[in-house]
């Protein structure tokens, strides 16, 4: 039987599937639905881990000890996981382990378009890149047997095109979970420099034999075609050569790590000029560059964002490989540009008001990742930087201890899941080395942006268990935090108060904003309404960055089907003119 | 059918372009094709351009529309339609929902909302259906039902038969919407536009 899946619902049943007894992960987007789907599978545990470190580490303990396991992240989680999984190549696994690194070329949804492909590289972990939803279900299982085969981690590279595109899968019937036994074998996995030097000619002896696998791997392939043009690719760039230039020679590599080398030289051997297309850095190119042959890749294609068959079209046409094309003649010409419509907070966000605030109070604030970020833009521009998840305590340190003239100026803004994730060593440090810096931490009780993911401090778990939900305010004052505060960020007046207080005081403070997530809750309050009377048309509302409030004649105007009743706007309304239900509701 | 018919749906969060990629896909699927469906949905519930592609044909390779390449442009508001206009392949059809939403920076008077978008898009394609889906889905029973008044509108384009179409839409909505969008459906597909 056939379904439509994506390629991250495809590779929760590929791990269903193929007995994965554990699977670990922290959300992330375009990886977070690998786990949301296997956790409704029966009999495979799945969880949340509070950042990916952890997860690649409760990941390696469980495969040491035999069991089969999936960890899943985005590209930059595995910046967060990188010292675990360089080790685990050492030491190998038992069962076997599949790391998912979802890349986000194009950054649809994400800091930066790091390629991942590199790490396994640097890791030296075996890769395998599916070029849609089948294949990424069918090497979830061969990753598992080539990680067990060769006793060493296998990282699944999947792209925001693969994750979230959806295609025809054959589904099978799963295998049994069995788990390999285990005995202990300090010269395997207690990585002392003694053992890990042997671990090391190991590992070299490991990759070489993998290296030989490659040549023969199934997924490694050359779809034949006219021998004029060969090119080489993995993939979702696979897919555009299909489309963009029928009849051309492939070599399709579906493991690039470590790469088929024999075969892509007799492949070049077999073709007139050998190109490479691949989306983001010149991974195959230099490589296959460095073996000798001459091949053309990234002259030709842009080496940023996303590669698609139209581009290949007239990057090959340039190239005089396709006939030219013809002119588009673009129905766009002389038409005026659309105003962008970017994401913003929801109406009813808990964070909004924090970051008008901010903005009037004129202070220093080094942010961090999540829907928060959005206060960052205009109207609100309540942020001065983002960096990556938890960056916000410590730049604020930074800035603190460097520059006398912000010191005591300085915020840092963090969500809950994010703080987590890896803001307490931040916050540990500024209470170490005598910050003064304040510290708010935006609790609407959800991972939000990634799609309400549950964390340590929600008191429910990936497989919808409660559990012991941890109390942020004690979190902090057990790590030498004096200071802590809880404010309501739906409250303007005393959220700038608190504020204000706490910038001044010395020594590091804690202010906790608490409001569930508006989607949480889908709790509404009577919408606001407008006395057009006392409005003056000063606009102060709209520097809210509220999506319901618009002006209309010069006068301000609430959108009733929008407008979930948080009354931000009645509180800076200095006309009187906005009219809520019962305040804070 | 050689060559895959590309269609491109064209919203804001919160609209229901999902629910009828997925309409659509699945009615593909029943007529026998080959579908592949991408979407971006990262911020689709702050409010953001959403955008679903959705390709079906004997064998479909890509799951991306390039420029110029959209038989179909299904937008679900005018200034999305403007947006993805270069997506157009000449010769194709646009379906527009004539229903306007307001983007942050217009709604602040940072940007100007273009008032003639319609006009515009008719001096330059020669097939544009325009619709009222959320009247039409007001009459229906439900303005939820929008979504499907196109994706009725959308159904006379395809070469998929309409009981397919039922039968998809049957498939994919809680049964206790049926009725409603049954209604909704027939209103598209008949909408003389
Ligand atoms: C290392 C890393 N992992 C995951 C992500 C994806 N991501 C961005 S923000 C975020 C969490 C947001 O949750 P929270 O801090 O609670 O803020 P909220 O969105 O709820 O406002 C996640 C998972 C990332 N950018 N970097």
């Amino acid at each position: 039987m056939k379904e439509l899946l994506s390629g991250n619902a495809a590779i929760a049943r590929g791990a269903y599937e193929s007995g994965v007894v554990l699977a670990a992960g922290y959300p992330g987007t375009p990886s977070t639905e690998i786990l949301e789907n296997l956790s409704r599978y029966e009999g495979v545990y799945c969880e949340w881990a509070p950042n990916e470190k952890v997860a690649m580490e409760v990941g390696v303990g469980a495969a040491m000890a035999g069991a089969r396991v999936l960890v899943t992240m985005k590209h930059v989680g595995v910046n967060v996981a990188a010292d675990p999984l360089f080790t685990a190549a050492y030491t190998g696994v038992n069962g076997g382990l599949v790391l998912v690194s979802a890349d986000d070329p194009g950054m649809h949804s994400s800091q930066n378009e790091q390629d991942n492909r590199y790490y396994a590289r640097f890791a030296k972990v075996a890769m395998l890149e599916p070029s849609d939803s089948q294949e990424a279900k069918d090497m979830v299982r061969l990753g598992l047997e080539i990680s067990e085969q060769f006793d060493i981690p296998v990282m699944l590279r999947i792209t925001t095109r693969i994750a979230h595109s959806q295609s025809l899968v054959e589904l099978a019937e799963p295998v049994a979970r069995e788990i390999k036994p285990y005995s202990k074998d300090v010269k395997k996995n207690l990585m002392v420099p003694a053992f890990g030097r042997l671990r090391r000619v190991n590992l070299a002896e490991r990759l070489s034999r993998l290296a030989r696998y490659s040549e023969q791997a199934p997924v490694n392939f050359i779809v034949p075609g006219d021998d004029r043009v060969g090119v080489v690719t993995s993939g979702i760039s696979y897919q555009f050569v299909r489309e963009a230039l029928p009849g051309v020679s492939i070599l399709k590599l579906g493991m690039t790590n470590p790469l088929p080398v024999q075969l892509i030289k007799r492949f070049a051997g077999q073709v007139d000029a050998l190109y490479v297309v691949e989306e983001l850095e010149p991974y195959l190119e230099e490589q296959i560059r460095m073996l000798g042959l001459k091949v053309t890749g990234k002259e030709l294609l842009p080496d940023t964002g996303e590669l698609n068959q139209g581009l290949l079209r007239r990057s090959f046409a340039a190239a005089g490989v396709l006939p030219p094309q013809p002119p588009a003649g673009s129905p766009v010409e002389g038409l005026p540009q659309a105003p962008p419509r970017p994401p913003v907070l929801c109406p009813g966000c808990p964070h909004r008001g924090v970051f008008y605030t901010l903005q009037r109070l004129k202070l220093t604030v080094t942010g961090d990742i999540g829907c928060y970020t959005l206060g960052g833009l205009p109207p609100l521009e309540g942020m001065d930087s983002c960096v990556c998840m938890g960056a916000s305590i410590g730049m604020a340190h930074g800035i603190d201890k460097a520059v006398p003239g912000l010191k005591g100026r300085t915020v840092a803004v963090i969500g809950d899941s994010t703080f987590l994730h890896s803001g307490i060593t931040g916050l540990l440090n500024a209470v170490y080395n005598g910050s003064d810096i304040t510290v708010l931490i935006l609790d609407n009780r959800t991972t939000a942006m990634t799609g309400h993911q549950d964390h340590p401090a929600t008191g429910r778990t990936l497989m919808g268990r409660e559990a012991p939900a941890v109390d942020l305010a004690a979190l902090c004052r057990s790590l030498g935090v004096q200071r802590v505060q809880v404010v309501d960020p739906l409250d303007m007046a005393r959220l700038k108060e608190v504020i204000k207080s706490e910038v001044a005081a010395p020594g590091p403070s804690v202010i906790i904003a608490r409001r569930p997530c508006v989607l949480l809750t889908r709790e509404a309050g009577p919408p606001v309404t407008v006395d057009a009377e006392k409005c003056k048309g000063c606009k102060m509302c709209l520097k809210l960055s509220c999506p319901a409030i618009s002006m209309q004649d010069g006068k301000s105007s609430v959108d009733a089907n929008l407008c979930v009743g948080c009354n931000l706007c009645v509180q800076v309304c200095t006309a009187g003119a906005m009219k809520g239900g019962e305040a804070g509701a | 059918m050689l060559k895959p018919v590309n269609v491109l749906l064209v919203g804001v969060g919160g609209q229901g372009t999902i629910l009828a990629s997925k309409v659509l896909a699945a009615a593909a699927r029943a007529a026998g094709y080959d579908v592949k469906v991408s979407e971006i949905h990262g911020m689709a519930q702050r409010g953001g351009s959403v955008v679903t592609q959705v390709r079906l044909g004997e064998k479909v390779y890509s799951p991306l529309i390039a420029e110029g390449e959209a038989d179909v442009i299904l937008a679900f508001e005018q200034l999305e339609a403007l947006r993805w206009l270069a997506y157009h392949k000449p010769g194709g059809t646009i379906i527009i929902n004539n229903q306007r939403l307001y983007p942050v920076p217009v709604l602040a008077g940072a940007a100007r909302y273009p008032d003639n978008i319609i006009t515009l898009i008719k001096e330059r394609v020669a097939d544009v259906q325009v619709l009222d889906a959320l009247q039409m889905a007001v009459e229906c029973g439900s303005a939820k039902a929008a979504n499907v008044v196109l994706l009725g509108a959308l159904a006379r384009k395809l070469p998929v038969e309409k009981a397919v179409w039922r039968q998809a839409l049957e498939n994919t909505v809680p049964p206790r919407f049926l009725e409603i969008n049954n209604a909704a459906f027939t209103a598209g597909y008949g909408a003389r536009c």
